[in-house]
Order: structure tokens, then C-alpha cells, then sequence
């Protein structure tokens, strides 16, 4: 069996930091304290969850690359983040529906990673991550319930968030030669195979909410092949403006 | 009125003895005023505070000093949420503590009108800005209000941690390349002054101290505090490498603290009757943050009133 890559851990390592960053964003513009503490909340786990993930997966790369490294030094073409984490912010209905998505497919891939023997030091990761999607699932999945089922002006909002959004949810399921070599190891089931676990979530959740999933055969892909949307590259200049301004200092 | 001064008397001999003042006993109106304001203020500070330390959570130059800076913001914002509690326990509600900071009837912390311009900011703001508000905050923790000196025994644990993260970062940049020890300095001249700035005006000009004093809400003057903080604060400086941007810093031998140079008053009257670098920009980033999230506080009570009606239904139809 061919040993597996970095790439996979990569992958994971992306989707949580590039969404950690845009609900850093979030600070102070909160539409209570309450919430502005949630979001930071969870893009704190997020972070976390990236540091981890980013670590293992420079070590196992062994060109010593640390986390840093592979976050303030990769271009927006070297990220491998799915698009759906890197779509900008937009108001709070948009922010919790992406949140939503992304919670209910983390946590389905948690989960099975938290659950294998293959990848030990993976699996102790997203044994942590697990407890901590857990309550992120639950935070956005209420919000998306209070505010489909709250007023009509929250109601249409959402309702349109999940239009945009919804296009963004295909890649997540998709599979290639990495995740192929995952699923053969035993690491990580096929992205496909939980497909309709997490659809059934989702609009279960949907139906709480009174909200339509939207019929639509547009699909947005490209994020695991380095083919991103617009934002990203404005999202990395940001972030990594300090280290790419003084190479070499430590901070 | 016989009744009203044995309430006074017995609250009185309650400050004397040292005894917690708690939310249901009898306070006088002044003192109940004189605390709406103090902790709203406070409260307020925490959370304008949260917008010049955000300002550089997305461009943290390492992950690990983005997990710390947005781990400290939102401390910021928890210690927000408990002094609005602890203010809403003297009558007044954190929707009208909102509108009169949205509105500039409520004041916060002027120190928080300037900008932070680089990331040498963040450990400023946490050395000289935190370490200032720990000098005027652990005397709190003993203050005569119990629901404030609780919740103060909280904020001044995280805020000591805050200041020993800033010192932190001033630290690696000291050590660091020549152009950061240049942005650490260039940090410590914009921030020095008005940190001192921070502890009010000197005690003669302090219009609500006495009172305050007398009350046990305040234990030391403003200028006590304020020599604490230098006296405390420069060997610090000197241990970064750093000149603190006072020609007539001295070591007295004779009272055993720093003499230090008069502060420039007018430029604190300046930024506390709103013409600061930042003044107007902190208080609309606050409405705009208020005003776009009305519909979703609109949405969540609507869901809530939803919810119960359907349960209440269910009782009903039982």
C-alpha cells in the first residue's frame, strides 16, 4: 500500500484556518455581544484545529515547513481549501449558513477520522475537533433556525443565503487520486460516501428552519486543485502581510 | 425622612465596617448613579476596546499571535458582557447602557480614540495600556459594590494576563531585526502619554474622586496610581532596550519614585470632548455593528415568541 502524502492533511489543515480568518473578521461587527463572542469562539477552535493539522502536515512533507510557513507563504494557487470556507463573509445570515454547511460536513469527516487507527496522530486531532464541531453544528443550526423561522425580512435573507451558498456544497463530496488514497488506507471513507448522511442533516435542519433547499445545477468547484474563487488571494494578501514584509523576522 | 436617614446611617456604617454593599439593599441615589456610570463606562471601554486590538487579528504575523490576540479581544467583549450585568443589577438595562454610548452620552476610555497603527500596537496596548488599567482596576476588586468588586476579580486575572502577552510581544521585537526595534519604540512615544493619561486627571481637577473615596468605590488617587504605574513600568522599558519619550524622567533617591514630566492636558481635553484621531470613527463602527445586526436580534426575539406561543398551544390542546 503506497504510503499517504501530506496533501490530505493539508486539505484539512486549509479549510479550518481559511475559515478561521474570515470569522476573525467578524470581531466587533457582531450583531450582539453575545455573537461576537461566538464567532471569535469558533474561529479560535478553528484556528486551533489548523495549527495542528498544518504542523503534522509540514512535518510529514519534510521540507521543513512549519505552520507558519504554510500559511503566510503559500500562494492563494497552493491553498487547497474547498471554496464554500472562503466565500467573503457577507451579513450574519450568510456567514451562519456557510457555517452551517461546513459544520455539518466537518463534523461527518471528524468524526470518521476521530474513529480510525490508520492515522493515529489525525485521529487524536479530530477526536478534539470533534468536541468542538459539535457545539459549532449546534450554534449555527440554531441561528439558521431562528432566523429562517424568525421575521419575514430574516426569513428572505437566509432564504438567499442558502441560494448563493448552496452551489458551493458539490465539492465537498467530490473525490481524487488523494482522497481515493485516503479511502484505500482505511484513513477516511470516500467524500461521496457521506454525502447523503449530510444531506439528510442539513435538511432536517432546513425544515426547522422553513427554508427551501434550492434546486440548482450550478456547481462550484476547483479549491482542492488550487483553482479558487477571486476572494482568496485578498483574504492571503491580508493575512500574510507582516511575514511577507519582513522575511525572516521572528515575532 | 426618619426612615430614609436610618437607611443612610445603617449604608454608611456599612462602607465604615467594610461590608459589601449587594444589589437589594438601600443605597443612595448618588451612589447608585455614581456606579451606573463607572461600570457603563467601564463596560463601554471593554467594548470599543475590542476595535483597535480587532483592527490586527487578521494580519497577526503568526498563528500562534492570532490565537493569542483573538483569545484577548474576546476576553474584551466577556468582560463587556459582565459589567453590563453587573450594571443591569443597579436598575438599568444593557439596551440603555447601548443607546447612550451610541448616542455620546455615555463616555469610554479615551485611550481607545487612537489608532494602532502597527503591529508593535498590540504590544503597547497590552503592556502600557493593560498594565494601566490593572493599576486602577485591582483596587476595585475591593470596592464597596459587591456585584462590581465580583466581577472585577475575573476581568483583573485576564487582564493581567493580556499585559504580560503585550510585554510579550514588545520583548520578541526588542530582540528582534532593526526595524522592529524601531517599531516597538516608535510604539512606546505614541502610547506612553497617553497611558498616563489614562488615570484621570491630577487629584486637585478630579471632579467625582472625593466622593468616590468616601464611598470605597475608589481606594487610591489618581496620582497615586499614576506614580505606581511609572514607578513600575520604566525599569520595564529599560529591560526592552527601549527610552521611555520623557526628557525629565529621574530616579528621586529622596521619595524613592520617578519624577516625570507635566502632562499635555489639552490634548486629553481634546480627545474627551471627541476630537481624537479615532473618536468618530470607534463610536459608527459601534452603530454600524449595531444597526446591521437589528434584524437578526429582530429574527431571534420573533423565533423566541414563536416558540413559546407553540408551547403554550400545546398546553392548551393538553
Amino acid at each position: 500500500m503506497a504510503k499517504l502524502g501530506h496533501e490530505w492533511i493539508l486539505r484539512l489543515g486549509d479549510d479550518a484556518l481559511v475559515l478561521a480568518q474570515r470569522l476573525s473578521e467578524w470581531c466587533s461587527h457582531g450583531p450582539a455581544l453575545e455573537e461576537d463572542i461566538a464567532l471569535s469562539n469558533i474561529a479560535l477552535d478553528l484556528l486551533g484545529q489548523a495549527r495542528a493539522l498544518l504542523t503534522l502536515a509540514g512535518e510529514r512533507e519534510g521540507q521543513g515547513r512549519d505552520e507558519d510557513a504554510l500559511a503566510y507563504f503559500r500562494t492563494d494557487r497552493e491553498f487547497s481549501n474547498a471554496l464554500l470556507v472562503e466565500v467573503p463573509n457577507g451579513h450574519f445570515g450568510d456567514t451562519i449558513v456557510r457555517q452551517m454547511l461546513f459544520d455539518q460536513f466537518a463534523l461527518l469527516r471528524y468524526e470518521a477520522l476521530a474513529g480510525q487507527s490508520a492515522e493515529p496522530e489525525v485521529a487524536a486531532i479530530a477526536a478534539k475537533a470533534v468536541k468542538e464541531v459539535r457545539y459549532h453544528a449546534a450554534h449555527s443550526a440554531q441561528w439558521v433556525v431562528r432566523l429562517g423561522d424568525g421575521t419575514d425580512e430574516s426569513h428572505n435573507k437566509v432564504q438567499e443565503s442558502l441560494n448563493v451558498l448552496w452551489p458551493y456544497t458539490q465539492e465537498l463530496f467530490e473525490d481524487d487520486a488523494v482522497s481515493q488514497a485516503c479511502a484505500a488506507a482505511g484513513v477516511l471513507p470516500l467524500n461521496a460516501s457521506y454525502h447523503a448522511r449530510w444531506k439528510e442533516q442539513v435538511l432536517a435542519i432546513l425544515e426547522e428552519a422553513t427554508l427551501n433547499c434550492p434546486e440548482t445545477s450550478a456547481l462550484l468547484t476547483g479549491g482542492r486543485e488550487g483553482k479558487h474563487t477571486e476572494h482568496l488571494s485578498y483574504l492571503l494578501a491580508e493575512m500574510q502581510v507582516l511575514q511577507r514584509t519582513y522575511p525572516g523576522a521572528k515575532w | 425622612m426618619t426612615q430614609e436617614m436610618d437607611l443612610n446611617q445603617r449604608f454608611e456604617d456599612y462602607i465604615a465596617a467594610d461590608q459589601k454593599i449587594e444589589a437589594k439593599d438601600w443605597m443612595p441615589d448618588a451612589y447608585r448613579k455614581t456606579l451606573i456610570r463607572q461600570i457603563s463606562q467601564h463596560a463601554h471601554s471593554e467594548i470599543i476596546g475590542m476595535q483597535p486590538e480587532g483592527n490586527w487579528i487578521t494580519r497577526a504575523p503568526s498563528l500562534k499571535r492570532k490565537s493569542i490576540l483573538l483569545a484577548k479581544v474576546q476576553d474584551e467583549a466577556g468582560h463587556g458582557l459582565y459589567l453590563y450585568s453587573a450594571a443591569e443589577t443597579l436598575g438599568i438595562t444593557r439596551d440603555e447602557m447601548l443607546d447612550a454610548l451610541h448616542t455620546g452620552k455615555a463616555k469610554y476610555s479615551s485611550i481607545f480614540n487612537y489608532p494602532t497603527l502597527t503591529w508593535a500596537d498590540m504590544g503597547a496596548v497590552g503592556w502600557l495600556v493593560d498594565g494601566a488599567a490593572i493599576m486602577n482596576q485591582v483596587p476595585l476588586c475591593k470596592c464597596s459594590y459587591g456585584p462590581y468588586a465580583r466581577a472585577m476579580v475575573r476581568v483583573c486575572k485576564e487582564e493581567s494576563f493580556h499585559q504580560r502577552q503585550g510585554f510579550q510581544v514588545m520583548l520578541n521585537l526588542s530582540n528582534g531585526t532593526a526595524e522592529q526595534k524601531a517599531m516597538a519604540q516608535d510604539a512606546l512615544n505614541r502610547w506612553w502619554w497617553p497611558s498616563l493619561m489614562m488615570f484621570g486627571p491630577n487629584d486637585a481637577s478630579s471632579k467625582h474622586s472625593e466622593q468616590s473615596m468616601r464611598w470605597k468605590i475608589k481606594r487610591f488617587s489618581n496620582d497615586e496610581l499614576r506614580q505606581r504605574f511609572v514607578d513600575m513600568t520604566v525599569p520595564q522599558a529599560e529591560l526592552l532596550g527601549l527610552s521611555v519619550p520623557d526628557p525629565a524622567l529621574k530616579w528621586n533617591e529622596e521619595t524613592g519614585h520617578y519624577d516625570f514630566g507635566p502632562i499635555d492636558w489639552s490634548e486629553f481635553e481634546q480627545v474627551i470632548s471627541g476630537n481624537g484621531p479615532c473618536n468618530r470613527e470607534r463610536i459608527a463602527h459601534r452603530v454600524n455593528a449595531h444597526n446591521e445586526g437589528a434584524w437578526v436580534r429582530e429574527a431571534a426575539a420573533a423565533h423566541a415568541a414563536k416558540v413559546a406561543a407553540r408551547a403554550d398551544q400545546q398546553t392548551h390542546a393538553a
